[in-house]
């Protein structure tokens, strides 16, 4: 276990420096039992850039998205064919343990789902599970901050997490996903649930977060991809409902110059 | 695809708003009557027993009270010194000593002294006795009578749950005869049920619905726990007598550690009712803990993973704790079960007649519903009024073990 562990961690700093890119699919194709949900993926995540995955419904935005990180795992008959790479090394590799994979790459979820714990145990929760050491008041204050939630939440970190606003919450998962230090964060929708201002709140936090942070977001709101994101991949779905890579490029090429006839439908919403 | 082309087919509603308002309301009458019925047959139920727990009832003393005086003091207000003068002149040199050698009068209280005269040389005996309903309604026509009949006898109003009830302990003699005995070992009994059943019916949930996959192996252990939770108890009972009572006695009689207790019955022990009660309690503990478990949300649960913790951690320190108001629930209603449960110790062989109080896992015992069962089946009526009483005292017991499971639930309830 320690073995996979380091191996990952001396990797990481090896090839970081050398490359750019983070994370790399290769024929990728994600099956929920006999159902090919995504095929023959190959895509390339760009180190401390945000970049979004847009595509009408159900062509398996989300199920892309959490092969990032192996949380699609807990689904029953799911499994995968081809590599998810991270640094290089192929997350799916027998050795590989998903907890550290987790742990290295975070997520944050549709709904906001804070523990129902204080604001401060959300925050520390986390850390401690993975044998934190140091100041954990720190920590929590440092999260909070990055989130954009410290100013908000300062004086109530005794409270429950979940009498938060959805915005807070939303943005209180953020942080908490912090704590534990991922190089990357995977978010689904992380603003659908929230009012036209949380959104904003979360989108100028995403943009300020891609500084440290390799981000990948789902999202169906068009101006937020090209407001938040830096590259843009947008899926379809083929004849038997499995969704493909239409096209990836950079968000400003992929928005005013589409190379697909497809691309250009959805993103002028004629699509379908 | 659904394009302004489509047409519109003929659409018709028959105007029935007053036949549909009609069929629910006879629904409704049908529910009260229901719920109606339900109540009455609580309301007999407690009535009934109620109507037993008190009433008159006529003493006849076979000595003579007044001629035990001893220096101008009636026995009611003799010190312990006196009631002991009393006992040894009135009771042969040979029966006074086995009575200290069974407990020695000196680790005896002045009331268990005075019980012992009245018991033993007093001799108070129940001539007749009414319920409460005749005793309320009858008064002055029960005085007159008893008067007439039992000059001699001492008429008194006696509510047959008190506290020297629940203090006594079980006899032969209706008049001193108590229900402690029965309470302890209802305690005792239930004390190992829950320490046996509890740990391993959470465990075993825990196991079945984090960790164990969908596999038919699987699937078929679930089915068979959630039958076991169907099978008669008494088949329970037969299960105990083959494992804790014949096969594990050296076990269960406690002779594996070193007791040798003369009172012990081999493996006829608490210990034994115990673990009977405990296998009988384990399936419905574990589903209704699986229950709790599956109802704690699973985001929560992605929420853990997410963060790269481990389903161990993950479980511990979210799934548990969000589930245990509902283990906790679930657990108490098995544990009120098992309580009432009669039959099962009877197959196993607990005592219908003890006189001394369980004094660990290794002594013989009574619960309770077999004391309660004994009783009703005795011939004379000043037992079934103990019955009564008995049951009130497990009604209590059980009212109290509800209540708890309602202020745990409303305690730990969250939201998510
Ligand atoms: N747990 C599951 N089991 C079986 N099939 C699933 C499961 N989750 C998703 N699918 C299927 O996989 C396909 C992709 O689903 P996914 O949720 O990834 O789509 P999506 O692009 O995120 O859609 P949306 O934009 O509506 O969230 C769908 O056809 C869906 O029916
Ligand atoms: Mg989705």
């Amino acid at each position: 276990m320690t073995h996979t562990i380091e191996k990952i961690k001396t990797q990481r700093i090896k090839v970081s420096e050398k490359l750019v890119y983070v994370l790399e699919t290769k024929k990728l194709n994600i099956y929920y039992d006999d159902f090919r949900a995504i095929s023959e993926v190959n895509m390339k995540i760009e180190r401390n850039k945000v970049t979004a995955i847009i595509g009408p419904s159900g062509c398996g935005k989300s199920t892309l998205l959490r092969s990032f990180n192996r949380m699609n795992e807990l689904v029953q008959g799911s499994r995968i064919s081809g590599e998810v790479l991270f640094h290089g090394q192929n997350l799916y590799a027998p050795d590989v343990d998903p907890v550290e994979v987790r742990h290295r790459i975070g997520m944050v979820f549709q709904k906001p789902n804070p523990f129902p714990k204080s604001i401060y145990e959300n925050i520390a929760w986390g850390a401690r599970v993975h044998g934190f050491k140091g100041n954990m008041d720190e920590l929590v204050e440092y999260s909070l901050r990055q989130a954009a939630l410290w100013e908000e939440v300062k004086d109530i970190l005794d409270h429950s997490g979940l009498a938060l606003s959805g915005g807070q919450q939303q943005r209180l998962c953020i942080a908490r996903a912090l704590a534990v230090q991922p190089e990357v964060i995977l978010m689904d929708e992380p603003a659908s649930a929230l009012d036209p201002i949380s959104t904003l709140h979360i989108e100028d936090l995403i943009r300020e977060l891609s500084n440290h942070y390799t981000i990948l977001i789902v999202t169906h709101n068009m101006q937020q991809a090209a407001r938040v994101s830096d590259f843009t991949a947008f899926f379809n779905m083929n004849g038997d409902r499995s969704g493909y890579l239409v096209e990836y490029d950079n968000t400003n090429q992929l928005f005013t110059m589409p190379k697909n006839k497809l691309t250009e439908d959805y993103i002028t919403g004629r699509f379908g | 695809m659904n394009g302004p082309s489509i047409q519109k087919p003929e659409i018709e509603f028959t105007d029935n708003i007053r036949d549909r308002n009609r069929y629910g309301r006879l629904w409704v009458y049908i529910f009260r009557f229901s719920t109606i019925i339900g109540i009455i047959a609580l309301a007999t139920l407690l009535f009934n027993i109620i109507n037993q727990s008190s009433g008159y009832v006529v003493y006849e003393a076979k000595g003579d009270p007044a001629a035990l005086t001893l220096d101008g003091v009636p026995i009611e207000e003799q010190t312990k010194d006196q009631l002991m003068r009393v006992l040894s002149s009135h009771l042969s040199k040979g029966a006074y000593s086995k009575l200290d050698r069974t407990k020695p009068f000196a680790e005896r209280s002045r009331n268990d002294v005075y019980d012992l005269v009245v018991e033993r040389i007093v001799k108070y005996e129940v001539v007749d006795s009414w319920l409460l309903w005749d005793s309320l309604t009858r008064k002055d026509e029960i005085t007159a009578a008893v008067e007439e009949e039992y000059p001699e006898a001492l008429l008194r109003f006696d509510v047959w749950i008190n506290s020297d009830f629940l203090r006594r302990p079980q006899s032969s003699n209706p008049v001193i005869a108590g229900v402690r005995t029965a309470v302890l070992g209802s305690l005792w009994t239930i004390g190992i049920t829950i320490l046996f059943a509890f740990p391993l019916g959470v465990m075993a949930a825990i196991y079945l619905t984090e960790y164990a996959g969908d596999s038919w192996a699987n699937r078929i252990i679930q089915t068979n726990i959630n039958n076991l939770a169907g099978v008669p108890s008494i088949i329970y009972g037969i299960l105990g007598l083959a494992i804790f009572v014949r096969a594990l006695e050296p076990l269960t009689s406690g002779t594996l550690f070193g007791v040798t207790d003369p009172t012990s019955a081999n493996g006829r022990t608490i210990l034994s009712a115990g673990l009977t009660l405990g296998l009988l309690v384990l399936p419905l503990i574990i589903i209704n803990a699986q229950e709790a478990i599956r109802a704690v949300p699973n985001s929560l649960r992605h929420a853990g993973y997410g963060l790269g913790a481990t389903k161990w951690q993950t479980v511990w320190s979210h799934v548990l704790p969000n589930a245990i108001p509902g283990i906790l629930t679930g657990t108490i209603l098995a544990i009120s079960r098992a309580i009432g449960e009669t039959a099962p110790l009877v197959v196993i062989g607990a005592s219908t007649v003890i006189y001394f109080d369980p004094e660990g896992p290794f002594s013989k015992f009574t619960t309770l519903p077999i004391q309660i069962y004994q009783w009703t089946s005795r011939p004379q009526d000043e037992f079934r009024f103990l019955a009564a009483a008995a049951i009130l005292v497990l009604l209590a017991l059980l009212l109290t073990l509800n209540a708890v499971a309602v202020l745990l639930r409303n305690r730990y309830s969250r939201r998510y």
